[in-house]
Parts: C-alpha cells; structure tokens; sequence
C-alpha cells in the first residue's frame, strides 16, 4: 500500500482468500462492496495510506456471508482476482472481474497494513526494500 | 476641592452646566421651585448635609425629568465626595453684592471671545485684501496710462480687443476661484500660522510687486507708447496669478486628499479606539481633521461611568498604611525611601488575598441584568405610548375638534406615559445628564411627524450617540490644546504622536504609515478553466 511508485513494479505481502460464492436467487454474490479505482477520485479513500494510490479497496463486508466467512476484511486492498491483477483497473472492470457468473469460486491475492507489521515483527531487524 | 469651583464655568455661554460633566449624576432635584433660579448661575448651591448630598441639577435647558427619587446605587458615587458641599459655599459667593469667581471667569471670557471673533476673520481679511490687491492691479496697468498720457498712446485694433476679452474673463475666473478657495471664515483657529499659505501670499505680493516695480520703470516713467505692449504686460501678470493660484489649489487642498498614513486615535478615560486614514498633513493640521473625526464618531463622553474603576484602584491600596520604623520623619532621608514604599506596597497588595475579581463579575452581571430589565420596560412602555396617537386621515375631520392636535400637543400628550420609564432607565446608564425634558418632547415632535416607529424614536437614548448629537454645551470646542514634541507646523512622520488635550480626557494619536504595497498581476485565459468529475462509487459484488 505503501511506496507506490508509478512505473516501478510493486512489492507487498499479501494474503490468499479464497470466496466461494453464494447463490442468492438469480445471483452469485460475494458479500463484500468495492470501491476505487482508476477512474475514480483516491483522495476520498478512507482506507488508503497514499491518497494517490487507485487500487481496488473493500469497503464494506456483509455480516456473516461468504466473504466474511473467508476472512476478508474491511479496508483490504485486492490485488489479483483469479491471477488477473486489479492494481490499474477501473471500478466498472474491477466488478466485472468479480462476478463473472461461470465462476463459483474466486481467488483473491489482498495486502493489508497489518500484514506488514507482522512480518516485520516475526523477522526482527530485516527490512524490506 | 478648588477644582470643583474653578471648573465650573466651562464656558461662558454653558454655565448652566458648567458641572453637569463632573456631578451629572446626581439629577435628584426635588424642589423645583428652587431650581428655577438657581440655573442661571451656579453661586446659588443649595447647602445639605453630607449624607444627602443633593446638588440642584443643572441640566442643559430645562428641568430635570420627573421621577422618582434616586436609587440606591447612585449613593456610592457621593461616598468620595463627601464634603463638597461645604467647601464650594467656602468659595462661591451666597450674597447678592459680592462677585463670585464665576463672574470674574465670566468678564476674562469676554475679552477672550472677542479676540477668538478677530482670530477667526483675520485670514479672510488678509486674504480679501490680497484679492483686492491681484485684482485692481491688472485694471490699474491698463487704464494709468490711458489716464495720464491719452494722446500719445497708439490705439491698437483687435489684437488688443481680443486681449481685452481674454483679460476679463482671466480675471473674473481669477475671482471666483479666490472666493471659492480662500475667502471663507475660518473653520477653526489653529496655534500657529499655516506655512503653505504664509507662503503664497508671499509669493502673490512679492509677484505682484515686481510687476509694479517693473511697470512703474519701464512704463510709467519711460511713457511707453505702445498700447498693446502694456495690455499684454496685464495679461501675463493674471496669467501669473492664475498659475500661482493653480499652486495654492495643489498644495492647500490637493495634497491632503491622498491618504497616506494611518492615525489611531485612543480616549484616555475609557479606550474609545478609532483608526483614520489622513494625507500629507502639517501636525496641527491632522490635530483638526482628527477633532472633527471625533466629533463625528465617538460616543460622548461619559464620566460618570468611569468611577466604578477608580472605586477599585483606590480600594487596591486603600487597606495598606505605610510606617517609617527607623527615622523619624526626616524628608530628606524619606526621599530615597518612597521607592521602597512604594514596592513594598505593591507586593503587600499582590499578596493579599482580595476578591475583586468576583465582586467585579458580579457586579457587572447585575449591572446588565437591571439594564436589561430597565430597558425592556422601557421599550413596552413606548410602544403603547405610540398606539395612542394615530395621523388624521379625511374622515376624521368630522371628530371633535377638542380631539385633533397639532405635534407638539400630541408629543405632549403622550409623553408623561413613557417619562418615568425612560428617566429611569436613562439613570441606569448614567445618561440622564445628557437629555432634558425638552430636548426629548423635540425628538418625540420629530418623529411623529416623520411617521417613525417607536423605535426608532428610542435608538437615540438606548445607545449614546457622537458628541455633536447633543447640545452645545457638552462640545467643548474651545478647550483643545495639542501638546507635541515636533513642531505642530512640520508634516506628519511615521512613528510620531502627540495628544489632544481636553479638560476630562485626552486624544492620545499615533501615527503609522500606509504600507507600501506592491500589486502584481497574473493572467488567467479563461479557457483555461477546466473540470473533471471525479467519483466515488461503491459496489456490491
């Protein structure tokens, strides 16, 4: 989340989810909301640390539904969707990507500041670059 | 407690109410008939014991309100003035034979105002003779020659009547502008002379001499015979006069108009702060367009509301008394002494454990509340008053003519109903000194005759007003005294001050430059103005 320089490749420690989806009537929903986006204004992301940074955010998680229950959480950023990276999307694609209907389970690559904490933590004095 | 009698007569023309400044608050005059007499001259005090100090009340014109009799509150004022009523009847004289210091303050004024009267038209006397002079001396050039060698002059054609022409109208737009700009009576008398216009009647006379020197070697005595020569020496001298009055136009009017420092003006007694901005002024000069700033702007002066302060400075040190253990009363060695007292003092009264502050905050809260109350009476009481008078419209005409009144009967009648509400609440605020009876039923005249509400008609005594609101007495016009370090007739600098000194209070000014401010510009192509819309939407997948 940090260190995002445009152009230069983007190193994060990120977390597997795993979401399986739910079918609620016509529908396969995931049970969290997106926000973000490259076409979108990052100055009104609340969860970011750059303001500048256009990533794809979870914004909000439906108590008790799928995406819960895979421990996603409020704030995360999506980084792959399925192996597709999410880091320049715009929102319209972004959902896109998300609810594809011949796909019943998706695999999400996120990073969240406290998983960089507690790598540092667990390795003591190494820094990453 | 001389100052109470030499103070007394203000001026000649006020010395009704010589001492309405100092004791205005102290309205309480009962006994009207006694008060009749006694407004004419103050020898005729009426003499009380000191615990009911009751001073006939010399209001500006007429009786004092009806009302009631003094609320508490007032009686604290007359806890340090005591004894005044014994030692003024020491002063002022109580019989008819004697002659009072006010009646010989009284005859120094007279003189005194005729020099003021001869003060105030010299510049128009000097300036009208010099008119005279710059005028007839054109015309003299002219017609001495024609007078004293007729046959040998050469009659000369149009060129000279068009001279002639020109000549009339140079001298008629000559005289106007000296009437426009130099001929009116001074506005106000200043300690000394201006140096911008001491210098151009020099410079009109010293013109106009040498012009004269010239005609009278040149013309007068060579006999010159051509006329035309000498019609165009007149016409260069009021082409002179005219330039020379151009300069007066820049330097006595146009100067001042460009504002290039910045006063502030602070009262002395109660803080009163205005700020102006004034052009290239000499000191005495800004000192008057200051004063009629003042007159124009701040509230009256009020000195009856101050003593609450002096109550509480005086009661800072009043418990502390100071003994001299070591030698006994030698001035001499007490001398280096008074410094230690008096620090000694200042850290006794610090250590001290005093509750002013409380009393001070109570106090004023009371103070508001009771003027709040007063006040809302006040405002009740006036608008029913004004329900009861109504204009006459065409069917009334029919009415009882018993019924209809002209203004100052209705301001008449409806006055007694609001009277008692609005003297009160003028004593709250220490303002009743400022209104008599009469100047009030005037106002209230006024107002019914321009359709005003009743508020309108109260906004003069809610709040007080600038000085010039009320009457002569209280301006004080002729009491200034500018007291300055610079010369009063060199320009203001930034960073010099100087006060104005009245017989209450002080202006206290200072003087600050306008910054010099530099503008720069920036060009926007209005094309330039573009917009994005920016998003934020959030979806549920």
């Amino acid at each position: 989340m940090s260190n995002f320089i445009p152009g230069q490749p983007l190193v994060a420690v990120v977390q597997r989810i795993e979401i399986k989806k739910l079918r609620q009537g016509d529908n396969l929903i995931l049970g969290f909301s997106i926000g973000g986006g490259i076409d979108q204004d990052p100055g009104q992301n609340p969860f970011s640390d750059d303001k500048a940074d256009k990533g794809i955010y979870v914004t909000r998680i439906t108590p008790g539904g799928p995406a819960e229950t895979a421990d996603l959480r409020m704030g995360d950023k999506i980084m792959q969707v399925n192996g597709y990276d999410m880091t320049m999307m715009t929102h319209d694609q972004a959902r896109k990507r998300l609810t594809k209907k011949n796909e019943d389970v998706v695999r999400l690559l996120v990073t969240r500041k406290s998983l960089e904490e507690a790598v540092k933590n667990s390795m003591g004095g190494y820094q990453r670059q | 407690m001389d100052t109470e009698s030499t103070h007394s007569g203000y001026s000649y023309h006020s010395s009704r109410s010589g001492r309405s400044n100092r004791h205005g608050d102290r309205s309480r005059e009962r006994h009207k008939a006694s008060s009749k007499d006694s407004v004419r001259s103050e020898r005729s005090v009426v003499i009380n014991p000191p615990d009911t100090p009751s001073q006939e009340s010399p209001v500006t014109n007429g009786e004092p309100l009806p009302g009631e009799p003094t609320p508490a509150e007032d009686q604290g004022d007359d806890a340090q003035d005591d004894n005044w009523g014994e030692t003024t009847t020491a002063v002022t004289g109580t019989s008819e034979l004697s002659i009072s210091q006010e009646e010989v303050v009284g005859l120094g004024k007279g003189l005194h105002d005729r020099t003021e009267d001869f003060r105030r038209y010299l510049p128009l006397a000097v300036g009208s003779l010099v008119g005279l002079l710059v005028l007839a001396t054109p015309l003299a050039f002219l017609l001495l020659p024609v007078f004293m060698w007729p046959d040998r002059l050469q009659a000369c054609g149009t060129a000279c009547e068009g001279l002639f022409l020109s000549l009339a109208f140079k001298l008629l737009i000559l005289l106007m502008a000296m009437w426009a700009l130099f001929l009116k009576p001074g506005r106000a008398s200043l300690p000394r002379v201006c140096v911008y216009r001491a210098f151009l009647t020099t410079l009109t006379l010293l013109l106009t001499m040498s012009y004269w020197l010239f005609f009278g070697v040149r013309i007068l005595e060579a006999q010159d015979e051509d006329y035309h020569g000498i019609v165009q020496f007149a016409v260069s001298l009021v082409d002179s006069q005219l330039f020379v009055h151009y300069l007066a136009v820049v330097l006595l009017e146009l100067r001042h108009l460009q504002p290039c420092y910045s006063v502030c003006v602070i009262r002395s007694t109660d803080g009163e702060t205005r700020h102006y901005n004034i052009g290239q002024l000499s000191v005495q000069k800004a000192a008057l367009t200051i004063l009629e700033y003042y007159y124009r702007d701040f509230p009256l002066h009020n000195p009856a509301l101050l003593s609450a302060s002096k109550h509480r400075a005086a009661k800072h040190l009043a418990g502390l008394k100071v003994y001299n253990v070591d030698a006994p009363g030698n001035t001499a060695g007490a001398q280096p002494g008074n410094g230690n007292q008096s620090r000694a003092m200042v850290t006794a009264a610090a250590k001290r454990k005093d509750s002013a502050h409380n009393e001070l905050y109570y106090e004023e809260a009371d103070y508001e509340r009771r003027v709040r109350k007063r006040r809302a009476r006040l405002v009740v009481a006036v608008e029913e008053a004004f329900t009861h008078i109504r204009r006459m419209k065409k069917e009334d005409e029919q009415a009882t003519p018993s019924d209809i009144m002209d203004v100052r009967e209705a301001a008449l009648a409806i006055f007694p109903s609001m009277a008692r509400a609005l003297q009160k609440y003028l004593r709250t605020t220490r303002r009743q000194h400022c209104h008599s009876m009469e100047s009030i039923q005037k106002h209230l005249a006024f107002c019914l005759v321009n359709n005003m509400s009743p508020k309108a008609f109260l906004e003069g005594y809610l709040a007080p007003g600038p000085t010039l609101q009320y009457g002569p007495e209280r301006w004080m016009a002729d009491q200034w005294t500018l007291v300055s370090e610079a010369s009063v007739t060199s320009g203001l600098k930034e960073g010099s001050d100087f006060l104005l000194r009245c017989l209450d209070f002080n202006l206290a000014v200072t003087v600050k430059g306008i910054p010099y401010i530099r503008l720069t510009e920036e060009f926007i192509d209005p094309k330039s103005h573009k917009f994005i819309l920016l998003l934020q939407s959030e979806t549920s997948v």
